[in-house]
C-alpha cells in the first residue's frame, strides 16, 4: 500500500489497560436533558393510545395510512386529509429473539422485537415487542394481538402497549 | 469560472421562546412548505439535493440525520446533515450547485432550544475532554475570557458593548419574527446580573425556537423561476485552533479569514464601501463589534465608536443587525447563520416591513459557532 | 464537470481501543496520506471532515474538537453526516469541494473513536431512534439487523449458513490487511455456534467496533496530473436518503442504496455494473449487508447475491471481487472510517499497490458503498483509472 508508507499507526489498548487506569484516563458524565414538544402529530396519537386505541392518518393522494399518526405525508409533501382508527391486532412482519441488551450486555431472558402490520393499515408496521410465547415459535406472518397496560397505569406512550401476544 | 447562484425562495416559522404546539418536525414541514412556496418548486420533483444544518446533541438524538428527509419533503432523496453553523449549509449549496450536478437545492436549519433542558451543559459536553471539561467551570467564562482580552486590545468599552444589545434588542421590536424585542438602556445593560465579568447577563442572547428552510438554484434555473433572484456573490468559511490554549482571544480570525474568502469571490476589494449593509453574529454585544473589525467593515479599533456615534443604527450609514440580531431575535443555535441570511434577502428584496433600509444592493450575512467554537462563516448577497 | 483525482492515502490500523486521542488518530493519518504523496499542509486548500455520532468521543461539536488533529487550521472546514453512510460520503464532499472550482486539493479525514462511549459503544445507539414512539421500548441497533436479515432471508430463502460464508470470506481476505483488527480462518460451522446476539445475528456475523482514522487525498486533475502519474479517478458520486419510517417499507431490498448507485453509474457513465464495475467494496457492518447492499448496488438480481458468493465469483481472485479488502468484518467497523477505507481500497487496489490483497488482472473501475442511519442511507463512489 504504497511504499512510502512503512509502518501503520495505532497503539492498541485492552479493556483492562482503562479499567486499572494504566494509561491516563479521564472520565465524564454528560449531563444532557431533554423534553420534546409532541405537536400535533404525535400528541393525538398518544392521547388516543391512552385510550386504548390506535389511530393512523390517511393521504388521500397517495392513498397510504401513515403509522405512527403523523400530520403530513412525507410522501406526498401535503397535509394529512383524515384520521382513521385502525384495529389493535396484526401480523408479524419481521422480529428478532434477541439476547443482548442496549448496551451489549447479554440478557437471561431474550426480548422478541418485531415489526407488527397493523390490521386497517395495508401493511403498514410499527415497531414493538413481542411477549408470552415461545420465542423459536414465533413467525413472520404470525398473527398478534396487543396487551394494553390497564387504563390507570397508561401514560399517553408507546408503552401504553406492554407487547403483543399470538392470537 | 464559479457558476452564479441565486437565493430563489424562503420560508420561516417566528421565532419564539417556546414552541409547545408544534413537534420538531412539523416546525421543519412549515418552514419547508412556506420555502417552497415562495420558490414555486416542488420538492419531490424540482429539488436535486437538499442540506441541513444539525448537531446531534443540540437536539438529543444520536443520529439526528434520520429525523430529517421526510418532513422537509427530500425522501429517496439526496440529503446529508452539516454538523456545522447553517450558513455551512448556504456555502455547502453553492459549491454543489458549481460543480454543475444539480441546479436547484433546499438548505434547512431549525433551533428547538426549549425542548433542551441543560443547555450549560450542553456547552460544557463541547470543551476538550481532557484539558478543560475536567475543570467543571461553566463554559460561558470562554466568552468573558475573551470579551476581556478583547476589550483591553481594542480599546472598545463595556459602555460600547452594551450600545449593541440596546440597539439590537430595540431593532427587534419591529420585526414580528423576533422574540426579545425590548427598549432598554446603556445602565439597564451594565447593572444586569454579572454573569462572566465584563459580560453581563443582557450582554448575552437569549435562546429561542424557529425553522427556516431557504432554496437556491444555478441561473439559469433562477431566471426561470424567480422574479427576483438574491445573487450568492460570494462565500467563506474558515476554522481556527480549537484549542482553548493556543488561540487568539482578541482578534475573531476566523471571522476574517472567512471574511477575505468571501470577498475574494465577490470581487469585492473595499468591504466598507462596497457593502451596504450586514447581519453579523452578536451571540454576545461585543461579538457584533469584533466581527466588524475582523470582517473590516470598520477601520480597526473603531467599531466602538461607530456603534456610539449611531453609524450602525438602522437610519446610519452602515446597518448592522436591523432584524434583532441574536440579541433581538434569539439564539437559534445551529440556524442562527440562516436567520442572518433570511433577514439580508428581505431587505434586498425589498420585503423587510417596518424595518425595510432604503437602496441596498449588497448585504452581508456572517455567523459564528458558538462558545467554544472557532469557526464561521460568511456569504455576500446581492440584488442585482 | 471538473475532473477530480484521489492522490493519496494514509489510515491507521483498526484496533477495539486506540491509545491515541481523537485529535491524534486524524494527525497522524491526515500527516501518512500527505507523505504518500509528497504533499504537506501548506498544499492543500481545505478540508472535510467525516465522524459517526458525536456520542462516541463524547465531544459536542465533535468535528471543532478534531479539527486541529485534521489539518484544518486556518482552513475551511466542514464536517459532512449521514450517520454509517458517512465515510464514503466523505469521498463525495471532497469531491465536490474541489470539482466546485472553488479548491484544487482537499483532505479528507475520517476518525472514530468508539472506545471512549461506556460502558459500550452499542449504547450510543439507543438514542438514535425516534425518541417518541421507538427508543423508549430499549431500541437496540442489533434489531434492526435482525429484522433486515429476518425478512432478507425469507423473502429469498436464503439460509444462515449461507450467509456465513460472507464472514468466512471477509475476515480470511483481510488476513492481507496490515491494519485489520480481526482477521482470520474461521468455518461457516464457527459462525454458527458463535453466540446469539439477536436472531438470526450471532456473533460472528458481526464487526467489531473499532477506533481507527483514513485520510484520502483528492485533486484536481491539473494538480493531480504534476504530482503523480497514477491518479484514480473520481467517475461517479451518489447519495440517497429514504424515510425514517422503517413500517411503511419493506427491509429486504435497501431502495436507498439502489438511487444513490443510479447517480454515481450515471455520471460515470455506467450502462452495465456487473460488467463495468472490476471491484466492489459493498459496506459489511453484518454478513447479510454484503449480498443485501450488492444487489442494492445492481450487481445481480435481488436474491442471487449468495449465488455468486457460493460458486466463489466474488472471491478475491473471482469474476467481481466484493470486499478483497476483507470489508469491516475483517478490517474493522470504525464506521466512517471503514466507509472511507473502502474507498483507499479501490485507490489501493486500482494503482496496483494492494500488496497481498491485490486482485490480479489489472482492475480498472471499483465502486465503493456505505450505508446509514435507521437502514435508511446509501453512499456511493465509482472510482476508475
Amino acid at each position: 500500500m504504497s511504499e512510502k508508507i512503512k509502518a501503520w499507526p495505532g497503539t492498541p489498548l485492552s479493556e483492562k489497560d482503562i479499567r486499572e487506569k494504566r494509561i491516563l484516563v479521564t472520565e465524564w458524565q454528560p449531563n444532557l436533558k431533554y423534553a420534546w414538544d409532541t405537536g400535533a402529530g404525535y400528541g393525538r396519537y398518544f392521547a388516543e393510545l391512552k385510550k386504548g386505541k390506535i389511530v393512523g392518518t390517511k393521504c388521500n393522494k397517495c392513498r397510504r395510512i401513515l403509522l405512527p399518526a403523523r400530520v403530513f405525508c412525507e410522501w406526498c409533501f401535503r397535509t394529512v386529509d383524515e384520521w382513521v382508527y385502525l384495529k389493535d391486532t396484526g401480523t408479524v412482519n419481521t422480529f428478532s429473539v434477541a439476547y443482548t441488551g442496549t448496551a451489549a450486555e447479554r440478557l437471561k431472558e431474550p426480548r422478541i422485537p418485531a415489526l407488527i402490520e397493523i390490521d386497517g393499515s395495508d401493511g403498514v408496521a410499527i415497531m414493538h415487542l413481542i411477549s408470552d410465547v415461545d420465542p423459536w415459535k414465533v413467525k413472520i406472518g404470525m398473527r398478534v394481538k396487543a396487551v394494553w397496560k390497564p387504563k390507570q397505569k397508561r401514560e399517553g406512550a408507546i408503552t401504553d402497549i406492554e407487547y403483543w401476544k399470538p392470537i | 469560472m464559479q457558476r452564479r447562484v441565486a437565493i430563489i425562495g424562503l420560508g420561516y416559522t417566528p421565532f419564539r421562546p417556546i414552541t409547545p404546539d408544534v413537534s420538531f418536525k412539523e416546525m421543519m414541514f412549515e418552514a419547508a412548505q412556506r420555502a417552497y412556496e415562495d420558490a414555486g418548486v416542488c420538492p419531490r420533483k424540482d429539488i436535486d439535493a437538499f442540506v441541513t444544518c444539525e448537531e446531534d446533541f443540540t437536539h438529543g438524538r444520536s443520529i439526528f440525520n434520520i429525523h430529517i428527509p421526510d418532513n422537509i419533503g427530500a425522501v429517496l432523496k439526496r440529503l446529508h446533515t452539516l454538523p456545522a453553523e447553517s450558513l455551512y449549509g448556504l456555502a455547502d449549496a453553492y459549491m454543489l450547485i458549481n460543480t454543475g450536478l444539480v441546479d436547484v437545492m433546499a438548505v434547512e436549519s431549525h433551533s428547538k432550544a426549549s425542548n433542551m433542558l441543560t443547555p450549560n451543559y450542553l456547552v460544557a459536553h463541547a470543551m476538550d475532554p481532557v484539558y478543560n471539561k475536567p475543570l467543571g467551570y461553566n463554559p460561558y467564562f470562554i466568552a468573558g475570557l475573551e470579551m476581556n482580552r478583547y476589550l483591553h486590545e481594542s480599546g472598545v468599552t463595556r459602555e460600547q458593548c452594551a450600545l449593541v444589545s440596546v440597539k439590537n434588542r430595540a431593532n427587534a421590536l419591529l420585526n414580528p419574527g423576533a422574540a426579545y424585542g425590548d427598549r432598554l438602556s446603556v445602565d439597564d445593560v451594565l447593572e444586569s446580573e454579572m454573569m462572566f465579568w465584563p459580560l453581563s447577563r443582557l450582554d448575552m442572547s437569549s435562546p429561542a425556537d424557529g425553522g427556516i428552510v431557504i432554496v437556491l438554484a444555478s441561473e439559469e434555473k433562477a431566471r426561470t423561476l424567480c422574479k427576483k433572484p438574491i445573487w450568492v456573490r460570494g462565500v467563506g468559511w474558515c476554522s481556527d485552533a480549537p484549542s482553548l490554549e493556543t488561540r487568539e482571544w482578541g482578534e475573531a480570525v476566523y471571522a476574517r479569514l472567512a471574511g477575505e474568502m468571501a470577498y475574494k469571490i465577490a470581487g469585492v476589494k473595499n468591504p466598507r464601501i462596497e457593502v451596504d449593509f450586514a447581519e453579523v453574529d452578536d451571540t454576545f454585544g461585543y461579538k457584533e463589534l469584533q466581527h466588524l473589525e475582523a470582517l473590516k467593515l470598520c477601520p480597526p479599533g473603531q467599531a466602538g465608536f461607530m456603534v456610539e456615534e449611531g453609524a450602525t443604527q438602522r437610519e446610519g450609514d452602515f446597518p448592522v443587525n436591523v432584524s434583532g440580531g441574536s440579541l433581538g431575535v434569539g439564539r437559534l443555535d445551529e440556524a442562527t447563520g440562516l436567520q442572518k441570511v433570511l433577514e439580508v434577502v428581505l431587505q434586498l428584496r425589498g420585503e423587510a416591513g417596518q424595518r425595510q433600509l432604503r437602496d441596498v444592493s449588497v448585504g452581508l450575512a456572517q455567523s459564528w459557532r458558538g462558545v467554544p467554537a472557532n469557526s464561521g462563516a460568511v456569504a455576500i448577497l446581492s440584488n442585482e | 464537470m471538473r475532473k477530480v483525482a484521489v492522490v493519496g492515502a494514509g489510515m491507521t490500523k483498526f484496533m477495539r481501543r486506540a491509545q491515541e486521542t481523537g485529535k491524534e488518530l486524524a494527525w497522524e493519518t491526515a500527516k501518512l496520506a500527505l507523505d504518500s504523496c509528497d504533499l504537506t499542509i501548506k498544499d492543500v486548500d481545505c478540508v472535510v471532515m467525516g465522524t459517526a455520532p458525536d456520542a462516541f468521543d463524547m465531544v459536542h461539536m465533535k468535528s471543532e474538537y478534531l479539527g486541529d488533529g485534521a489539518g484544518a487550521w486556518r482552513k475551511p472546514y466542514v464536517r459532512g453526516f449521514l450517520g454509517g453512510g458517512t465515510g464514503v460520503f466523505t469521498a463525495c464532499q471532497a469531491w465536490y469541494h474541489v470539482a466546485s472550482g472553488m479548491f484544487d486539493v482537499c483532505l479528507a479525514v475520517t476518525e472514530e473513536k468508539m472506545s471512549s462511549c461506556l460502558p459500550h459503544p452499542q449504547g450510543a445507539f439507543v438514542t438514535c431512534w425516534d425518541q417518541f414512539t421507538e427508543s423508549p421500548l430499549g431500541t437496540s441497533l442489533l434489531w434492526f439487523f435482525a429484522w433486515e436479515m429476518n425478512r432478507y432471508m425469507n423473502a429469498h430463502g436464503i439460509t444462515q449458513r449461507e450467509i456465513a460464508e460472507v464472514s468466512v470470506k471477509n475476515k480470511k481476505n483481510a488476513l492481507h490487511h496490515p491494519c485489520a483488527q480481526l482477521p482470520g480462518e474461521i468455518t461457516v460451522d464457527d459462525v454458527m455456534n458463535s453466540e446469539i446476539m439477536a436472531w438470526p445475528v450471532k456473533r460472528l456475523d458481526v464487526s467489531p467496533t473499532s477506533d481507527g482514522a483514513v485520510v484520502l487525498v483528492f485533486a484536481s486533475e491539473d494538480f493531480a496530473k504534476r504530482i503523480t502519474d497514477k491518479p484514480v479517478w473520481v467517475e461517479g458520486v451518489g447519495w440517497c436518503l429514504d424515510t425514517m419510517y422503517i413500517g411503511q417499507r419493506d427491509l429486504y431490498y435497501p431502495k436507498y442504496v439502489e438511487y444513490a448507485a443510479r447517480m454515481a453509474y450515471d455520471m460515470a457513465g455506467i450502462k452495465d455494473p456487473r460488467r463495468e464495475i472490476d471491484i466492489a467494496e459493498p459496506y459489511d457492518p453484518f454478513s447479510y449487508k454484503e449480498l443485501h447492499h450488492a444487489e442494492g448496488l445492481l450487481l445481480c438480481d435481488k436474491g442471487e447475491a449468495v449465488k455468486l458468493l457460493l460458486n466463489g465469483e466474488t472471491q478475491r481472485t473471482g469474476r467481481q471481487p466484493w470486499c478483497p479488502s476483507g470489508g469491516a468484518l475483517g478490517v474493522g467497523n470504525a464506521i466512517a472510517a471503514t466507509g472511507l477505507m473502502k474507498v483507499a481500497e479501490l485507490f489501493w487496489q486500482l494503482r496496483g499497490e494492494a500488496g497481498g490483497r491485490q486482485v490480479p488482472g489489472k482492475p480498472r473501475r471499483g465502486v465503493a458503498q456505505a450505508w446509514g442511519d435507521e437502514m435508511q442511507v446509501g453512499t456511493v463512489v465509482v472510482l476508475g483509472v
